[in-house]
């Protein structure tokens, strides 16, 4: 489904802030695989999502989605592929507009946008349905603008919008990093949820290694722009945080382990 | 007394201004508000409205026609301003100024157009003469020949055609590129094509006001846009302070710009009549949209030292 060719990227070449973000990354998803990646700060998850999503575009090598070269159409032409949760809760929605509003943008992704009306009646009843999965009440306020909800409630919504045309490939960018804990946990779970009934290919990116052990059938781990640790199938099922140190620490050579990754 | 009724003897013309600057400012609000982009664009467009409807008039064309074809300069002139941000990469509000400049010479050149001066500043027009649409001289005429008739219908039929492609996918595309680029290009959204569309939209508006102004006013002049953002904005601020929270509904915001400009030369109308200058007003407008603008950021800074003062006794 996903085919990473070794991707390169380098921020602000030639500078003093010089930055080689992905060494020589190569990956393959196949169609159904919801991958966790892991990895320390400025190991490089980020930028390999977004290399993938095209926020910019890579320095080398090739990115393939279902077989179609997209390593270089723009991000809102990726769009029609990839369904995407930001880490901000703020990034995936627009605020001035409502609920509904938002929703059927999205159902539009990927399709050409005409003078045909932006939201239909019909659509607001599924969009009502939809909602009611989230289980959070969200389907009584569906003209609320989105700015009135607090962040969970956003980023459940923006995950619900990734899913509403079916993507090719889920990219979930530490979608819960900045909930609290409790909301973080809904969230997941209604992402475990909405995965698990469309079978959607996922990649989603964690700093936080007991999530990335307790959610998907693959996971990897970056360090220093590279994949170092690839696992899944019955070893990833019966993957222990000690383990995953013990991986890392001999991928990488080093014993140096981010602070945060062992602490979460 | 004198001034109170010399004032309600000026009212009609305030309201006639209002109107015909409300249509420029429904254009203002595209770009402000919806697309979170300055465009000062908008200076020049203005001008170029009215010199490509005046000169077309003089030349005999119809009027209907000359308001079109003032329409498509000014968008003409959005999607200049347009493409130097999109496909080029500089700055929007610098795209404006920079569209603005050039315009100040092609509106020169435009009014030349038919005369032998290669260039000129200024075209009259003649209610008596030209088949205008409009003028001022009958703002206080009981019959259908009142410029106000003209001038609220044009307007309504703005605001309905603006409310309409708003709600449209396309329309709605526009409106998350302005709300947030990045959620819009996740979704699919070519956000640059919804800046230059936006850009395009708002400155045929702002080209349709000049052409009316033109008329109403019976000349076009190369400086009839000066300063014209700062009016834009200034009736969208007052519309949004007075009416932002009775109306919610899109076509009744785009109603709270036209009202907002009748009151705004209402109230020039009445500082006029008190003994200002009509030199004074620029200074008195950017005072008034200055005064507005700030108003949302002290109140903004106020309140966060209050939440650290709550903070402080908890």
């Amino acid at each position: 489904m996903l085919e990473i060719k070794n991707i390169y990227k380098t921020f602000n070449p030639g500078t003093i802030n010089e930055k080689r973000a992905l060494n020589g990354v190569s990956l393959t998803l196949q169609p159904g695989e919801f991958v966790t990646v892991i990895g320390g700060n400025g190991a490089g998850k980020s930028t390999l999502l977004n290399s993938i999503a095209g926020v910019f575009n890579v320095d080398e090598g090739q990115i393939l989605i279902d077989g179609v070269d997209v390593t270089h159409l723009p991000e809102f032409k990726r769009a029609k592929y990839i369904g995407r949760v930001f880490q901000d809760p703020m990034m995936g929605t627009a605020a001035t507009m409502q609920i509904e509003e938002n929703m059927a943008l999205a159902a539009r992704r990927g399709k050409r946008r005409t003078l045909r009306p932006g939201i239909t009646r019909e659509e607001r009843e599924q969009y009502r349905e939809q909602l009611k999965i989230l289980g959070l009440g969200l389907e009584n306020r569906m003209t609320a603008k989105v700015g009135l909800l607090s962040g969970g409630q956003r980023q459940a919504l923006t995950l619900l919008m990734a899913t509403l045309q079916r993507p090719k490939l889920l990219l979930l960018d530490e979608h819960t990093a900045a909930l609290d804990p409790k909301t973080a946990a809904k969230v997941l779970e209604a992402t475990e949820k909405i995965v698990q009934k469309d079978h959607l290919t996922t990649m989603m990116i964690t700093h936080n290694m007991r999530d990335a052990i307790a959610h998907g059938n693959r996971l990897v781990m970056m360090y220093d722009g590279r994949v170092v640790v690839d696992v899944s199938g019955e070893e990833k099922k019966n993957l222990t945080v000690e383990q995953l140190l013990n991986l890392f620490s001999q991928a990488s050579g080093s014993d140096e382990v981010d602070d945060k990754l062992v602490l979460s | 007394m004198d001034v109170i009724f010399s004032f309600f003897n000026s009212l009609p013309g305030a309201v006639g201004q209002g109107l015909a600057w409300g249509i420029m400012a429904i254009g203002v609000y595209i770009t402000y508000r919806i697309l979170d982009i300055a465009d000062l664009t908008v200076d020049g467009s203005l001008a170029t409205g009215g010199a490509v409807c005046a000169v077309a008039i003089s030349m005999g064309m119809n009027p209907w026609a000359a308001l079109l074809l003032a329409v498509l300069a000014g968008m003409l002139a959005g999607l200049v301003t347009g493409l130097l941000h999109t496909a080029c990469g500089i700055p929007a509000i610098l795209s404006g100024i920079l569209t603005q400049l050039a315009l100040y010479s092609i509106n020169l050149r435009i009014m030349g157009i038919g005369s032998t001066a290669k260039t000129k500043a200024t075209v009259a027009l003649n209610v008596d003469t030209q088949p205008l649409l409009l003028s001022s001289r009958y703002v206080r005429s009981l019959e259908l020949n009142n410029p106000l008739v003209l001038l609220a219908i044009v307007t309504l039929a703005v605001i309905g055609i603006l409310y309409w492609f708003f709600g449209t996918e396309m329309g709605c595309s526009l409106r998350a590129t302005g709300a947030n680029q990045n959620m819009a290009r996740a979704q699919g959204i070519n956000t640059n094509f919804g800046k230059v569309l936006g850009l395009v939209i708002s400155n045929g508006l702002v080209s349709l006001s000049g052409a009316l102004l033109a008329q109403y006013q019976g000349s076009a002049a190369v400086d009839m846009g000066r300063g014209a953002i700062v009016i834009g904005l200034a009736a969208v601020i007052i519309g949004e302070v007075l009416f932002g929270k009775l109306f919610r509904n899109f076509a009744m915001k785009l109603g709270t710009c036209v009202i907002g400009a009748t009151i705004y030369y209402m109230v020039i109308t009445l500082v006029l009549r008190l003994g200002l200058e009509s030199t004074d007003l620029k200074l008195l407008t950017a005072l008034v949209v200055a005064f507005f603008l700030s108003v949302p950021y002290w109140k903004g800074k106020y309140f966060t030292k209050g939440r650290k003062g709550e903070k402080r006794h908890a």
